[in-house]
């Protein structure tokens, strides 16, 4: 019973400079559930990655039955008795759920032994499913048992689950929980990626918590409660020692209140009764694990999707709830969303038409609809200068840059129209630590030019270091805000992963 | 591995002289194809080749003719690039055309015996009128329903076809017209006058060339060519920029079945005459080519549109002298968005031999 299956020995992995997976062993005792918990960029996807195939480690081995386990390919992984079901699905739309399952096999098999087969497993592990439906007629709860049975099909001893709960309603969540009970029954082992402590304490038998690319601890779960667990996810912070030079201040400048935002869409968030405000000057963090909400609230932010089923979102006394984006940036509101490449700039266009697509009140590029070259060549060369991008110059490519100097572009656009309110998602997401640090200074000397700024990220770090009040989205909703100065890092991961107190 | 077979290998930045290359290129590739039919067809490929494209030219007819043709597609092909430049596919132009001629022609028709100055500009007016009508059914069907425009449009080709015939077999019939299916002559004051007398060259030529170059400054000038160009490369940007999508579709549509519809006026009110049913050899249609062709730039549009209204008049020529089909035109046509399509990808990506 307590005789490992998996033995990961010293796994590495890394992307340029950023090391994934840095030297983690552990190993994963046959016929349990273990979990994968940790903040995203961790490492969970990585790691096992590299046990379905879809990866090669830089360094070490995984021995799998005491045996090594190489593998090139997730077909390989598959008939070696590894299985994985992916966060999203992969499944034909306009196929029936039949044609699907026969699509997902790679051995022939007669259509009658199939249909057998599948029935099996679907009555064996509840796993109800309606043969003839097309997909596209499916919940989300239904197009994962639909993932599972094909992975069932090929008869796995290990089964990999990625964050499984995050298109599920509450009660599609309990049936696969019925569902992963009899699979252990079974003698299959699971392999469970989450960063939802309720979910590890009460369904796992063991835990490793990753952070950063490194294995932390790996134990029976029995031994950690929701803190204790929260604590070893997110660790020890240590607070910066230079903040911008805000003071509390009675000034709100921007409040959002009571707003609601219902998708009717499995992969969209919805926003729950969402309230928070901020003064003039201040900078207000949004920390959360990635999906809980971050993207839809971006958009309804800046005025990109204003589907608003109830509350208001408040600037300077005026509502601009249903604002388009224009008309907020001609309220002196500047937006930079976490793509760089085609939302915040076009990749196929020069940096000089790139300052073209957002006019403020006070920069002005066009006069009666006909574009003045000059003033977007001049301001392209402004940004480039004042925020050291370094590129050739304004008529190139914004695909030609990195990711570095193209977010320093994109942000300098925004700061140097002198914004009142400046929202910005994941500020120095994917770049360098040279430019990472840049961006921040300018965004603390940004605010001290008394400009409000929300930013919303997953590196919490960078919240602590910049933000002066923090507060936490899960699942669309977002909690109540913390002092960055007298925080208490436990709450915030606690927050993180869905626990409220 | 095979050697002889070259590889694709993304290049790093899109390479600017395969940009202007590729129709060279698909141009060359075309006429090399086509030397091959014409072997296998029995015929001198040299000489066939002279027949199709010189000799159309050598005379000051054949090149009133050329510009004749260059016309509609030229206007078409620019209308166009305002759709495709926004990745917004409408190739229901023919259609447009075809109810730019309706409703000029319709106002032609009603007045046949008037002789009032301003009688040219209504027919021309209604022609663009009907154009954008019928381009805009595409656009609100798109953004209601989302319904793909390249159907729609297509189909609503075939509906105005059927009007214009059940138009001049039945109520626009010429009274006078011993049963054929066309419409009475239009009057003196509705034609569109001729540049040079003896050539059928007319003066929807300055129309053109107007459009043409106003639309330059409208892509290379304006904030509305801007948006243009931001929605089709990225839809987010072009959110996150605010600009409204559906009235950069709206928009699209409009100026597209404007120009055709006017194109089609042009076509009837100019050299034809009179509404019958074979007013358009495909230039709705044959223009989408033109536009590509173009790279989607009103003065490459200008280009090819040269280019492919030889094809025209070249299968002409050839039916006449050589006995050759003159469908063998369609066929270079094809052979060049083939081409055009296939070289396309030079632009992305460099061939490779290892």
């Amino acid at each position: 019973m307590n005789e490992p299956i998996l033995q990961f020995k010293k796994i590495s992995k890394s992307y340029g400079n950023v090391l994934a997976n840095n030297q983690i062993s552990f190993n994963i005792k046959k016929n349990s559930v273990h979990a994968l918990l940790g903040e995203n960029g961790a490492g969970k996807s990585t790691l096992v990655k590299i046990l379905y195939g879809l990866l090669q480690p830089d360094e070490g081995e995984i021995l799998f039955n005491g045996n090594i386990f190489s593998t090139k390919s997730p077909k390989e992984s598959m008939a070696k008795g590894i299985g994985m079901v992916f966060q999203h699905f992969s499944l034909f739309e306009s196929l029936s759920v039949k044609e699907n399952l026969i699509l997902g096999l790679n051995e022939e098999i007669s259509y009658g032994a199939l249909v057998k087969d599948i029935l099996a497993i679907s009555k064996k592990y509840g796993l109800e499913l309606d043969l003839e439906a097309p997909i596209n007629s499916l919940s989300a709860g239904e197009k994962q048992r639909v993932e599972i049975v094909r992975v069932l099909l090929q008869e796995p001893k290990v089964l990999i689950m990625d964050e499984p709960t995050s298109v599920l309603t509450l009660n599609e969540t309990k049936s696969l929980f019925n569902t992963l009970n009899s699979l252990i029954n079974d003698g299959t082992t699971i392999i469970y990626i989450t960063h939802k402590l309720n979910e590890v304490i009460e369904f796992c038998n063991d835990v490793t918590i990753l952070r950063k690319g490194k294995e932390i601890e790996t134990s029976e779960t029995i031994k950690f409660d929701s803190d204790s667990l929260a604590t070893k996810m997110v660790g020890e912070r240590i607070n910066p020692l230079h903040r911008n030079n805000f003071i509390s201040s009675d000034i709100i400048k921007f409040r959002v209140k009571d707003l609601s935002c219902k998708y009717n869409d499995p992969f969209l968030t919805d926003l729950k009764s969402i309230n928070f405000s901020v003064s003039k000057g201040e900078i207000f963090g949004i920390a959360g694990v990635a999906g809980n909400g971050q993207t839809e609230l971006m958009q309804v932010l800046t005025g990109e999707d204003i589907r608003v089923q109830s509350g208001e979102i408040i600037f300077n006394q005026k509502k601009i709830t249903f604002s388009k984006p224009q008309e907020r940036r001609d309220m002196s509101i500047g937006f930079v969303p976490e793509d760089r490449s085609g939302h915040s700039a076009v990749p196929e266009l020069s940096l000089a038409e790139n300052v073209l697509l957002c006019q403020f009140a006070n920069n002005k590029f066009t006069k009666n609809g006909i574009i003045n070259n000059k003033s977007i060549s001049k301001y392209a060369n402004e940004i480039i200068s004042k925020f050291n991008v370094m590129t050739e110059g304004d008529s190139s490519k914004a695909s030609s840059l990195s990711g570095g100097n193209l977010q320093k572009f994109v942000i300098g656009r925004e700061i140097l129209s002198k914004p009142e309110l400046l929202i910005i998602s994941h500020p120095t997401w994917g770049i360098d630590a040279g430019a990472t640090q840049y961006i921040r200074n300018e965004l603390i000397k940004l605010s001290n030019q008394g400009t409000s700024i929300i930013i919303i990220s997953q590196d919490l770090d960078e919240l602590i270091q910049l933000s002066n009040r923090i507060a936490v989205i899960y699942n669309g909703e977002l909690s109540n805000s913390l002092e960055t100065d007298s925080l208490d890092i436990k709450k915030i991961g606690l927050l993180m992963g869905g626990q409220s107190e | 591995m095979n050697s002889f077979i070259p590889r694709l290998e993304l290049r790093d930045q899109n390479s600017t002289i395969m940009n202007f290359m590729s129709p060279v290129l698909a141009i060359i590739l075309t006429l090399a194809t086509s030397a091959i039919i014409f072997l296998i067809m029995g015929f001198n490929p040299i000489q066939t080749l002279y027949v199709f494209f010189v000799s159309p030219i050598s005379t000051l007819s054949g090149l009133s003719e050329l510009l004749v043709k260059a016309i509609p597609l030229a206007l078409i092909g620019t209308g166009l690039a305002f759709c495709f430049k926004n990745k917004i596919y409408n190739i229901g132009a023919e259609g447009q055309l075809t109810m730019g001629a309706i409703f000029g022609g319709g106002v032609a028709i009603y007045f046949y015996d008037s002789n009032a100055y301003w009688l040219l500009t209504m027919i021309l007016i209604a022609g663009s009128i009907g154009g954008v009508l019928w381009a805009l059914i595409p656009a609100y069907l798109k953004i209601k329903f989302n319904t793909n425009e390249i159907l729609t449009s297509l189909m609503l080709v075939y509906i105005s076809l059927y009007i214009l015939d059940y138009l001049v077999v039945g109520p626009w019939k010429d009274p006078l017209g011993f049963s054929y299916p066309k419409s009475r002559p239009f009057s003196e004051a509705g034609r569109l006058p001729i540049i040079f007398n003896g050539y059928r060259v007319h003066a929807g030529l300055y129309v053109m060339l107007t459009l043409v170059f106003l639309s330059w400054f409208i892509f290379s000038k304006t904030l509305i060519g801007f948006k243009l160009k931001v929605s089709g490369h990225s839809s987010m940007a072009s959110r996150f920029a605010g600009f409204n999508q559906n009235y950069l579709i709206y928009l699209g549509f409009g100026v597209c079945g404007a120009f055709a519809g006017l194109a089609g006026i042009m076509e009837v009110s100019g050299p034809i005459g009179l509404l019958y049913r074979d007013i358009s050899p495909n230039y709705g249609f044959t223009a989408i080519i033109v536009a590509f062709m173009g790279r989607l730039h009103p003065f490459g549009i200008l280009l090819s549109s040269l280019i492919i209204a030889l094809t025209y008049l070249g299968a002409e020529d050839a039916q006449l002298f050589l006995q050759i089909p003159s469908a063998v035109g369609f066929v270079f046509q094809g052979l060049i968005l083939f081409y055009l399509l296939g070289s396309e990808i030079l632009i992305k990506y460099r061939l490779k031999f290892i």
